[in-house]
């Protein structure tokens, strides 16, 4: 006779031992209290939660505990309503390997009704829920991650070559908040590589141009836009009300500038600078990492750094580098993988080859060294200065 | 011979390419060599006294030789030397 539900559950009960909710509270609230793995359904577990409880519904329990836990020794404790569900589930788990799984006794219920404190998760709406699935899907992402991108807010130097293709894709994936700062218009000439605008908007501030069309991708990013250059007097002011800082600039005074900023006010700086074929990307992580004078202490004369408006770009180029930068910059908000930081990547577009440079903080570096003298300063005339005198200095 | 990787800034003064064999035992003699070979690239590196200008980075393979011996750097055949200057490109 094959068995039934009670006898599974008698079955289960022989091998899977359970923990009441007052044997474990006390660990929970220590913070040294074992794995929670809480199989109910989406909807219930919306309900509340015991506290640091991680969310996998039954039906996916199998294809995603690897990712949750990874060594087969630790101690697991799973839970669903009522503790029925989740003792059928820790016997897959003890099936699978995991070699010290125990089952809630009596489940979320019975925890509830002792009173030990739950957790109500934020949670996504419906409509973001199924805007954002794929993201969801991802373990490093899910939906606490995409939560996180809702929260964070992102600033743009620039909506132009690079900025164009970073903004598109971080208010596709749902950042909260861009800043677009631009003082320029819409050229004819832009649209070769500046995707976000349009034709329609030749003449239209850039920043203006791309609110157009984020708010046609994706309507719940609220978009700020700077219709002006960042400059001393409003770098500071602007760089605190944002999480990262995606350099798009097109000149060294501003890029200078904001890395200097980017320290003083602690803020990541997603960097990447484009000229015909080739594209550099890095990230600086103020004090954590190089920063961008750790890498190049003084900018090279105008000369040896044309603009893409003096040398050309090809326009795909800007995608590929744009895109690296939105990448590095939702890393950087989820706190995930390895960016950048410590690395410049160096894409040949005509070689097709990706090559990676170390770079390492410099411990006499002018604006992160222990002696730094680190102050905003007239980066125009510094960088005009430092060309000139150098290059009076070479031969012809 | 080391290999040369130029960047799209100086490939005008090599002719175009992208990469350069020239001789050398050490990072500064392969820039001799090929600022000899090429004395437009020496112009734009050099200063007047023959030292590197501080706004050019050199790599050899995947090491800033700032860190490694600078000019004294050893390098073989094997070895890529890289010039690389700040890029400014994005906005426009």
């Amino acid at each position: 006779m094959s068995p039934s539900y009670q006898d599974l559950l008698s079955a289960a009960r022989e091998v899977i031992p359970e923990v009441e909710p007052s044997e474990v509270a006390p660990r929970v609230e220590a913070g040294d209290g074992p794995l929670i793995i809480d199989v109910r359904e989406t909807g219930e577990w919306d309900q509340g939660h015991l506290p640091g409880a991680v969310h996998i519904p039954r039906g996916f329990l199998e294809s995603r505990i690897g990712g949750v836990a990874s060594d087969l020794d630790r101690e697991l404790l799973i839970s669903c309503a009522s503790g029925q569900r989740s003792l059928l589930a820790a016997v897959t788990l003890r099936d699978m390997g995991f070699t010290n799984v125990a089952n809630l006794a009596g489940g979320f219920a019975r925890w509830k009704q002792n009173n030990y404190p739950v957790e109500v998760p934020r949670i996504l709406t419906p409509a973001q829920r199924s805007r954002y699935s794929r993201h969801i899907l991802i373990p490093e992402v899910g939906e606490e991650g995409q939560l996180k991108l809702l929260d964070s807010k992102a600033l743009l130097i620039g909506a132009g070559g690079l900025g164009s293709p970073a903004a598109y894709y971080l208010a596709a994936a749902g950042v909260g908040t861009i800043g677009l700062v631009d003082d320029d218009v819409v050229d004819e000439s832009n649209l070769q590589r500046q995707i976000i605008h349009t034709t329609d908007r030749v003449g239209v501030n850039k920043g203006e141009s791309a609110k157009e069309a984020i708010r046609a991708l994706n309507p719940e990013v609220q978009v700020n836009v700077h219709p002006f250059r960042v400059n001393r007097d409003n770098v500071l002011d602007l760089l605190q009300e944002y999480d990262v800082v995606v350099d798009g600039a097109d000149n060294f005074p501003t890029r200078y500038l904001l890395a200097d900023a980017a320290l003083m006010t602690r803020t990541p700086l997603v960097h990447a600078s484009i000229l015909r074929f080739e594209g550099h990307a890095s990230v600086f992580q103020p004090y954590d990492g190089p920063c961008y004078r750790c890498l190049f202490p003084e900018p090279p004369p105008p000369d040896l750094a044309p603009s893409c408006g003096e040398a050309g770009v090809l326009g795909v180029l800007c995608g590929v580098m744009g895109n690296i930068q939105a990448t590095e910059a939702i890393k950087v908000l989820l706190g995930i993988g390895d960016t950048l930081s410590g690395r410049l990547l160096i894409y040949d577009a005509l070689g097709m080859t990706f090559t990676e440079l170390n770079v390492r903080r410099d411990p006499d570096c002018p604006s992160c060294g222990p002696n730094a003298d680190l102050r905003l300063r007239d980066y125009e005339a510094w960088c005009a200065g430092v060309g000139t005198h150098d290059h009076a200095g070479a031969t012809a | 011979m080391s290999t040369v990787k130029i960047p799209p800034v100086l490939r005008q003064a090599v002719g175009g390419d992208r990469t350069v064999e020239v001789p050398g035992a050490t990072m500064g003699e392969v820039l001799d060599a090929l600022c000899a070979q090429f004395p437009a690239v020496g112009s734009q590196i050099l200063t007047g006294d023959g030292q590197l200008h501080k706004y050019v980075n050199v790599y050899v393979n995947d090491e800033d030789a700032r860190l490694l011996q600078w000019t004294d750097t050893p390098v073989g055949d094997a070895d890529t030397v890289m010039i690389l200057p700040a890029m400014a490109g994005g906005a426009r």
